[in-house]
C-alpha cells in the first residue's frame, strides 16, 4: 500500500482549547478513507488540516506533519494556493458561487490557467460535469443560474467544480447530510466511481453510508483517533470497544 | 508546465498588489482624517483664548469671541433635544412594539427618507411655516429645524434598541397580568434605555454640528441673545461666516470655533464607542 | 391582543401613535409646503425651468441647469473618487485585515462621517483648496492639460475640490454599507473559492460578486449623500451659475445655491425658483434613497438597510 497522506503526531488548537490529540493515520492512494464519530469531535476539523483550510481560522494552530506526496504541507514556504488546487474540497452544504452552472465549473479551471483554448475549456467544463453524473441533467442549461438546481443537483455541481480543477485528492465533509436519499445515493455511488482517479476523504455521520463507500475507516472521539482499520473488519470485529459501543448505536 | 507557472505568478503578483491596494486605501483614509483633526488642533489652539470663549464677536481688530455662539448652539440644541428626544423615542417605541403592520412599515419608510432629506430642505420648511409667519429669523426657528432632524434618527435608533430586548422578558411580565404598556414602560423601555441614551448623544452630535438648517431659520447675532423668539448665533453658522469671510483674524477664530465643535462632538463619539464597546 | 386593552394601554398607545404619525405629518408638510411654494415658477415656467440654462434673478431669469450640472458632475465626481477608495478599505477590513488592526481604522473611519459639513468647508477653503492651486492642479495641467476638463485658470476653488471634498465626506457610508454587505457574505462562499486554489485577492473577487447588488446599494446611497450635501460643497465649489468643461472652474450646486442665496431672495418669483429647486433636490434623494434601500435589503436584509439611510 502506498501512502497518499500520511499524518504524524497531529495536534489542533483553536486558541487554547485543543481539538485534535496526537493523530498519526495514513491514507492510501485511490481509496475512500472515512472518518466517522460523534459531533463534535473533531472529524471536520481534522478534515480541513488536509487543505489547511484551517488556515482562514485566526486563532486556530496546528503542529505535528501532514504529508501528501512525501511534502509536509506545513513545512514553511508551501504554496496554500497550489496545495488546495491539488486537495480539493466539498461542503456539507452545497456552495454554488452566484453564477450559471458553466461558470461555477469554469471558475477553477480559469483562474488556474488549466485550459489552453475556449474549446478545452468547453471540454474540461463538460467532462467534469460527466464525472460528477449531471451532464445529462444541466447539458442544455448551461447558462442558467445554479441557483436554479435541486440541492442534491448543487451538491454535484460543487463536486464537478472541484474535479474541475484536477485534484489529486478530495474531501467530502459530510456531503450527502442534506440530501434524500435519493440524491444521496447518486453521491455515493459518485464516490465509488471516482475512487479510480482519487484519493477521496469523506466524513459522515451515516454508519452505513460509511461501509458502503469506503475502504478504510477512522473513528474519532473527543479529539483522539480510537481506531483505524478496513471498513469491513471496523463494522464486524473492532478492535475497541469504544468503536463497537459507536457503531452498535450503543452511545450517540 | 511552465505556461501554468507564469499564470500562477502572475496569480501572486496580482493577489499582493491588489491586497496592498487595499490596505493602501484604509492607511489613506485614516491619514485623511488625522490630516484634517491635526490642522484642526493646530490650527485652533493658539486663538483660543478665556475672551474668545466668552466675548461676543468685535469689529476686526478688536478681538472678540464666540460665547454668544456657544450659547446660542447650546440653546437651540436643547430646544430640539426637548422636542426631539420624547417624540422620537415614542416614535421608536411605537415602531417597536405595534409596528409590524403596514402603517408601521409606512412610518418607517417615511422615517428613512426624513433621515435621507438634506438638512437644508429642513430649514426651508421651517423658513416658510416658522420664519415666514413669525416675520424674523428666531432660535425658536432653528431649534425646530434641528428637532426635525432628530425625530426620525431618534426614532430608528429607538426601535433597533428596543428590539434587542429579549422577548422572554416581555413575556415573563406580560404572564403575570401586567398590561401591555406597563410592560413597555417600566420593562422594555428601562432595559433598552442605555442604548437609546447613546443613541440619544450621537444625535445631539450630529445636529450641533448641523449649518445649513441653520442658515436663514436662526440666522445669526452679535449678541448674547437668551430669547427665542430673536435670531440666535450658532457656532457652526459663526464657523461659516468667518470661513467665507475676507479677514484673516476672522478665519483664526473659525478654526479656533472648530476645535471646540469637532472636540465636542469627537468626545460625544469616543465616550460612545467607548460605552458600547464594554458590553460586547 | 383585544382582551387586555385596559384604558391605559389605549392612551399609552395612542400617545405612542401620535408620536409616530407626526413624523408623516413633517415629511407630507414638508412636500406640501414646496409644492406650493413653488408654485410661482412651475405656473411661469413650466418643466422649461429645469433645462433653461440662464441664471440672472434680477432679470427674472430663471434656469435651473447649472445647478442640476454642477450637482450631478460634482456628485459623479465623489463617486468616481470615493468608491474605489470605500471598496478598498471596506475590503481590507473585512477580508484581510485582523480584527485587531480593523476596529480602530473602521473606528476612525467613522469618525470622518462625525466631523460635520462646515468643518470640511473650512478645510477645504484653507487646506484643500490651496492644495489644489500648488501642487495637485499643476501636475494635472502638465500631464493631462490636453483635456479639456483640465485647462483654465487654477484657483483652487471649483468642481473638482467640491467633488473631492464630497468624495471625503461620503466615503465613510459607503464603506460602512460595504463592510456590511460584505460581512453578509457566508463564510461558505470564501471557502468555495478557497478550496479551489483562489488566492487571496480572487476570492475577494468572489465575495465582492456576491455581494453587487448590495454594493450598488452603496453607490447609490453615497450618490444621495452627495447630491444633497451642501455646506461644504458651499464653501469650496465656487458658486458660479455656468457649465464649462473644466473641473477647475467655479460651479454651482442645487444644494449650494439653496444655502448662499436663500436668505437674500426676497421677492416672491426668486424664492418660488429657488424652492422649486428644493423640491428637485428633495424628491431626487428620495427616490435615490428609497432605490439604495431596495438595493441594500436584497443582501444584508432589512436590519442593515435601515442602518445607513
Ligand atoms: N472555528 C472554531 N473555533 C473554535 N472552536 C471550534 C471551531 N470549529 C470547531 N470548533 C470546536 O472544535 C471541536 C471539533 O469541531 P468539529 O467541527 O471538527 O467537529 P465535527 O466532528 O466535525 O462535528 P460534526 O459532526 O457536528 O460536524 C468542537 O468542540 C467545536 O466546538
Ligand atoms: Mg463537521
Amino acid at each position: 500500500m502506498q501512502s497518499k497522506i500520511s499524518i504524524k503526531d497531529l495536534d489542533f488548537f483553536y486558541g487554547k482549547e485543543q481539538a485534535l490529540f496526537n493523530i498519526s493515520l495514513e491514507i492510501p492512494e485511490h481509496e475512500v478513507v472515512a472518518f466517522i464519530g460523534p459531533s463534535g469531535c473533531g472529524k471536520s476539523t481534522f478534515l480541513r488540516t488536509l487543505n489547511r483550510m484551517n488556515d482562514t481560522i485566526p486563532i486556530a494552530s496546528v503542529s505535528g506533519q501532514v504529508i501528501i506526496d512525501g511534502k509536509d504541507i506545513y513545512a514553511p514556504g508551501t504554496d496554500v494556493v497550489a496545495l488546495r488546487r491539488k486537495v480539493g474540497m466539498v461542503f456539507q452544504k452545497s456552495n454554488p458561487f452566484p453564477k450559471s452552472i458553466f461558470e461555477n465549473v469554469a471558475y477553477g479551471i480559469r483562474i488556474n490557467g488549466i485550459h489552453s483554448d475556449r474549446e478545452d475549456m468547453n471540454r474540461r467544463v463538460e467532462k467534469a460535469l460527466r464525472d460528477a453524473a449531471l451532464w445529462d441533467e444541466v447539458k442544455d442549461r448551461l447558462t442558467t443560474s445554479a441557483f436554479g438546481l435541486s440541492g442534491g443537483q448543487q451538491q454535484r455541481l460543487c463536486i464537478a467544480r472541484a474535479l474541475a480543477v484536477q485534484p489529486d485528492v478530495i474531501l467530502m465533509d459530510e456531503p450527502a447530510s442534506a440530501l434524500d436519499p435519493i440524491a444521496t445515493q447518486k453521491i455515493e455511488e459518485l464516490v465509488v466511481e471516482l475512487k479510480k482517479d482519487y484519493t477521496i476523504v469523506i466524513v459522515t455521520h451515516n454508519m452505513q453510508q460509511a461501509a458502503r463507500v469506503s475502504d478504510r475507516t477512522a473513528f474519532f472521539m473527543l479529539g483522539k483517533l480510537i481506531e483505524y482499520n478496513p471498513t469491513q473488519k471496523m463494522f464486524t470485529n473492532p478492535d475497541e470497544k469504544l468503536t463497537e459501543d459507536y457503531i452498535t448505536g450503543r452511545f450517540g | 508546465m511552465t505556461e501554468a507557472a507564469t499564470v500562477h505568478s502572475k496569480r501572486r503578483i496580482t493577489n499582493l498588489v491588489m491586497t496592498s491596494l487595499t490596505a493602501i486605501c484604509a492607511v489613506f483614509a485614516t491619514t485623511v482624517l488625522l490630516i484634517i483633526l491635526g490642522f484642526i488642533a493646530y490650527q485652533g489652539i493658539s486663538s483660543i483664548s478665556w475672551e474668545f470663549l466668552t466675548d461676543t464677536p468685535k469689529p476686526v481688530g478688536e478681538g472678540g469671541g464666540i460665547g454668544n455662539a456657544i450659547v446660542g448652539s447650546a440653546m437651540m440644541t436643547l430646544l430640539a433635544a426637548i422636542i426631539g428626544l420624547p417624540v422620537g423615542i415614542a416614535a421608536g417605541v411605537y415602531l417597536a412594539e405595534f409596528g409590524k403592520n403596514w402603517y408601521g412599515n409606512t412610518i418607517r419608510f417615511i422615517a428613512d427618507t426624513l433621515i435621507g432629506v438634506p438638512s437644508i430642505i429642513i430649514g426651508i420648511f421651517i423658513y416658510t411655516v416658522v420664519v415666514m409667519p413669525m416675520g424674523r429669523q428666531s432660535g425658536l426657528a432653528g431649534g425646530l429645524a434641528l428637532a426635525i432632524i432628530m425625530i426620525p434618527i431618534v426614532a430608528r435608533t429607538t426601535e433597533e434598541m428596543i428590539n434587542l430586548v429579549p422577548n422572554s422578558m416581555r413575556e415573563g411580565a406580560l404572564a403575570l397580568g401586567a398590561p401591555q404598556w406597563r410592560v413597555s414602560w417600566n420593562i422594555v423601555l428601562p432595559a433598552a434605555m442605555s442604548g437609546i441614551a447613546t443613541g440619544a448623544m450621537l444625535a445631539i452630535a450630529r445636529i450641533t454640528g448641523e449649518t445649513a438648517p441653520l442658515l436663514f431659520t436662526a440666522l445669526n447675532s452679535r449678541f448674547y441673545n437668551f430669547y427665542y423668539d430673536q435670531p440666535m448665533s450658532s457656532l457652526t453658522v459663526q464657523i461659516y461666516n468667518f470661513a467665507t469671510g475676507p479677514f484673516e483674524v476672522e478665519h483664526a477664530m473659525a478654526w479656533a470655533a472648530t476645535l471646540l465643535l469637532v472636540g465636542f462632538i469627537l468626545f460625544i463619539n469616543i465616550i460612545v464607542r467607548y460605552l458600547t464597546r464594554k458590553k460586547h | 391582543m383585544a382582551q387586555s386593552s385596559t384604558l391605559g394601554d389605549k392612551v399609552y398607545r395612542t400617545i405612542l401613535f401620535v408620536a409616530a404619525s407626526s413624523i408623516l405629518l413633517i415629511v407630507a408638510a414638508i412636500f406640501y409646503m414646496m409644492v406650493q411654494s413653488s408654485m410661482p415658477t412651475l405656473q411661469r415656467f413650466g418643466i422649461g425651468f429645469l433645462w433653461a440654462r440662464e441664471w440672472n434673478p434680477s432679470q427674472e431669469l430663471f434656469g435651473a441647469l447649472p445647478f442640476i450640472y454642477g450637482t450631478v458632475v460634482s456628485s459623479l465626481l465623489a463617486l468616481l473618487i470615493a468608491v474605489p477608495i470605500s471598496l478598498g478599505i471596506a475590503v481590507f477590513l473585512v477580508e484581510q485585515a485582523p480584527k485587531k488592526i480593523a476596529r480602530p481604522i473602521a473606528f476612525m473611519i467613522e469618525l470622518l462621517a462625525a466631523i460635520p459639513s462646515v468643518v470640511y468647508g473650512l478645510w477645504g477653503i484653507f487646506v484643500l483648496a490651496p492644495f489644489i492651486r500648488e501642487y495637485l492642479g499643476p501636475v494635472l495641467q502638465d500631464n493631462l492639460g490636453f483635456l479639456p476638463i483640465f485647462q483654465g485658470r487654477l484657483t483652487g476653488i471649483g468642481m473638482l475640490t467640491g467633488g473631492i471634498i464630497l468624495a471625503i465626506m461620503i466615503t465613510p457610508i459607503v464603506t460602512a454599507v460595504v463592510r456590511d454587505v460584505l460581512e453578509a457574505v457566508p463564510n461558505t462562499q470564501r471557502e468555495a473559492a478557497l478550496a479551489l486554489g483562489a488566492t487571496k485577492w480572487e476570492t475577494t473577487m468572489i465575495v465582492l460578486g456576491n455581494a453587487a447588488s448590495g454594493i450598488a446599494g452603496a453607490v447609490v446611497l453615497g450618490l444621495g449623500r452627495a447630491v444633497g450635501e451642501t455646506m461644504a460643497v458651499t464653501m469650496v465649489i465656487g458658486n458660479s451659475p455656468q457649465i464649462s468643461a473644466s473641473l477647475f472652474e467655479p460651479a454651482y450646486t442645487i444644494a449650494s445655491v439653496l444655502a448662499a442665496n436663500f436668505a437674500d431672495a426676497t421677492d416672491e418669483i426668486y424664492l418660488s425658483a429657488l424652492i422649486e429647486m428644493a423640491l428637485v433636490l428633495f424628491l431626487v434623494t428620495v427616490v435615490i434613497n428609497g432605490l439604495a434601500k431596495l438595493l441594500i435589503m436584497s443582501v444584508a436584509g432589512r436590519a442593515n438597510a435601515s442602518k445607513h439611510t
